[in-house]
């Protein structure tokens, strides 16, 4: 089959995700979820006053027509207002995005960066006690809960010695940097167990392939064939899964950015949460769901692209 | 035992793997850990320990001291037996969630790969739309519809953490739906339902076990992030919720709680996590002999 045929194929896939994307959407918030005129008014409420809350927020309309709102608003981006500030919501995500973003892109670069780093330091000492200790470091690091590093992290180095703002945020280059700086570490640092395990077993898997033995049997130094050979065929799986991880950029870190006062996009969500604020969270998962699909298709494409061994069916 | 008595008879996949776990000294400490883990968990849920864990025994926010080792909290109650108490919430959170999300895995997974054509398709297609929503979103949605509660807990973690399992299975069981074994099943009259459960099904057990472990950890681990969305154990202690109160006693210079309950967790977890390391090194064929 050749590419371009594959592409499209692929592309074209992307509309039954996303009607099924928006349809488990629908389900969870407009069909089975507690009547939100109950949450918005309260308990005493007459059944009038329902009524009428209903029929503004549309919740009278058959469920074919709420179903169409869904999925319209996935490839208009209008969501509507927030029920609770009542701003629009777009407006809302414009308004969070910037923050996010200069908390989560130094932080995803910095953490991947990194992360390669050590996992071809220990590649390369595979088997050594360096090796084992390393992998045996991020499974300890990986079991602790991240709630605790956040916490532990906040209190220790903002609260107690006072090296970094305890929360807080201001908008402007270099104005929010030292807000962002220890949430950025923690960030690196709940990256670092997960990540060096993943990005390690991808490299250890293609050291013991045959055209590594080829190279160091035609006498090629252990470095060459680490960055010339190895790190270069490693470099597929590890842009995808670079890649497929943009899309919850976006959300920032809900965590974080609630801890460090931090007015992103994941405070919003998380603010939206505690108040039942339907449209807001609908709004997020839509927009974090479609830039999923879509980078989901990208590294596909890419895949295919870049690797000629992938077949395509 | 076995093994011992049948030294000429070439070993079983299972024989090798169970040798193998048990020569290996962490494995098996880390197994003890988390069966030890299991009978605070079995102890406290019969009433035996951490009982009294509402009681106050105590000033508000005792420091640890020889009297009560992990401290009191607010209410002046020992932290040590919410730690305790906290284990069976934990420990039952780890399994039911790890045992609800099997069932969806393994039969979503082995009917897609087991019937393939439109099933398949429909299978693939609910998967792959699952998990294009965020994990944490889908988490909340499900909470919000079943309410607050270990139940809610249970189904919302069990519900969305089945897509892994699911796909590693159809992936196996499409590789062995046309091996001579399933065939030779069918040829002595074995139906459909015969030969996934019994032939096809135990090749691929070893992924199940795996996942277990690694779900009954994630389970354990999300369980606090729940508690700080406001969408955790109700009405008794549980680590999550230890470990959100400290938002608001680290700054009073209150470590205890957020320690008791971070150490007790980090313990059983990071058993776990080395449990499944051992497990698939032990029971994934691919692996062996590297």
């Amino acid at each position: 089959m050749n590419i371009w045929a594959y592409i499209i194929r692929r592309l074209l896939y992307v509309i039954p995700v996303l009607l099924g994307v928006c349809l488990i959407i629908f389900v969870l918030f407009n069909m089975v979820s507690p009547d939100p005129t109950l949450i918005m008014l309260g308990k005493h409420a007459s059944l009038s006053q329902m009524e009428d809350l209903r029929r503004e927020l549309g919740l009278d309309r058959s469920w074919f027509l709420q179903y169409l709102d869904v999925v319209k608003s996935a490839f208009t981006f209008e969501f509507g207002r927030s029920w609770s500030t009542k701003q629009e919501i777009i407006e809302m995500i414009k308004a969070g995005a910037i923050p996010s973003l200069t908390l989560s892109v130094p932080a995803f670069v910095l953490s991947t960066v990194i992360s390669i780093a050590i996992s071809l330091f220990v590649a390369f000492f595979r088997g050594t006690f360096i090796d084992k200790s390393v992998v045996f470091l991020c499974v300890t690091m990986m079991s602790i809960s991240s709630l605790a590093y956040i916490l532990f992290g906040q209190w220790f180095f903002a609260f107690k010695l006072g090296w970094f703002e305890i929360s807080g945020y201001e908008f402007g280059f270099p104005d929010f940097v030292p807000y962002v700086i220890l949430p950025v570490i923690i960030w690196v640092m709940l990256g670092l167990g997960p990540d060096v395990r993943f990005y390690r077993t991808i490299i250890l898997d293609e050291i013991y392939q045959d055209y590594v033995r080829t190279a160091r049997a035609k006498g090629l130094g252990e470095k060459v064939i680490m960055f010339k050979h190895v790190l270069k065929n490693a470099m597929i799986p590890i842009i995808t899964y670079v890649i497929i991880q943009i899309p919850f950029l976006i959300l920032g870190a809900l965590l974080l950015e609630s801890f460090f006062s931090i007015p992103g996009l994941g405070g919003i969500t998380l603010n939206a949460i505690n108040s039942s604020d339907f449209p807001v969270v609908k709004a997020m998962t839509i927009l974090i769901s479609v830039a999923y699909i879509l980078f989901s298709v990208l590294t596909d494409v890419l895949y295919t692209l870049v690797d000629p061994r992938v077949r395509l069916k | 035992m076995m093994i011992n008595d049948a030294p000429k008879k070439s070993k079983s996949l299972w024989q090798h793997a169970f040798s193998e776990l048990t020569r290996d000294k962490m494995a098996m400490t880390c197994l003890s850990i988390v069966v030890i883990y299991a009978v605070i968990a079995v102890l406290s849920a019969l009433g035996f320990v951490g009982g009294d864990w509402a009681k106050e025994i105590g000033p508000s926010y005792a420091a640890p001291s020889t009297e009560f080792i992990f401290g009191l909290d607010i209410f002046g109650r020992s932290v040590f037996d919410k730690m305790i108490k906290g284990t069976e919430v934990a420990m039952s959170i780890g399994l039911v969630t790890a045992i609800i999300s099997m069932i969806i895995g393994v039969a979503l997974g082995a009917t897609a790969g087991y019937f393939g054509g439109k099933i398949d398709e429909f299978i693939v297609w609910f998967y792959t739309t699952f998990t294009s929503i965020p994990y944490i979103m889908l988490l909340v949605a499900i909470t919000f519809i079943l309410g607050k509660g270990l139940i809610a807990i249970y189904l919302a973690l069990g519900l969305t953490s089945w897509v892994n399992l699911c796909r590693l299975i159809r992936g196996e069981v499409i590789r062995h739906k046309d091996r001579e074994y399933v065939h030779a099943a069918a040829a002595i009259g074995g139906g459909d339902f015969r030969k996934l459960f019994k032939h096809i099904l135990p090749n691929v057990l070893h992924i199940v076990i795996i996942n277990f472990s690694l779900q009954f950890q994630t389970a354990i681990k999300s369980e606090v992030i729940l508690s700080f969305l406001g969408l955790g154990v109700q009405g008794r202690p549980s680590w999550g919720t230890m470990i959100d109160d400290a938002k608001l006693e680290l700054a009073r210079g209150v470590w205890w709680q957020l320690a008791a309950a971070t150490l007790a967790m980090w313990i059983v977890v990071l058993a776990l996590n080395i449990l499944g390391d051992a497990l698939r090194d032990a029971l994934d064929p691919k692996l062996k002999g590297k």
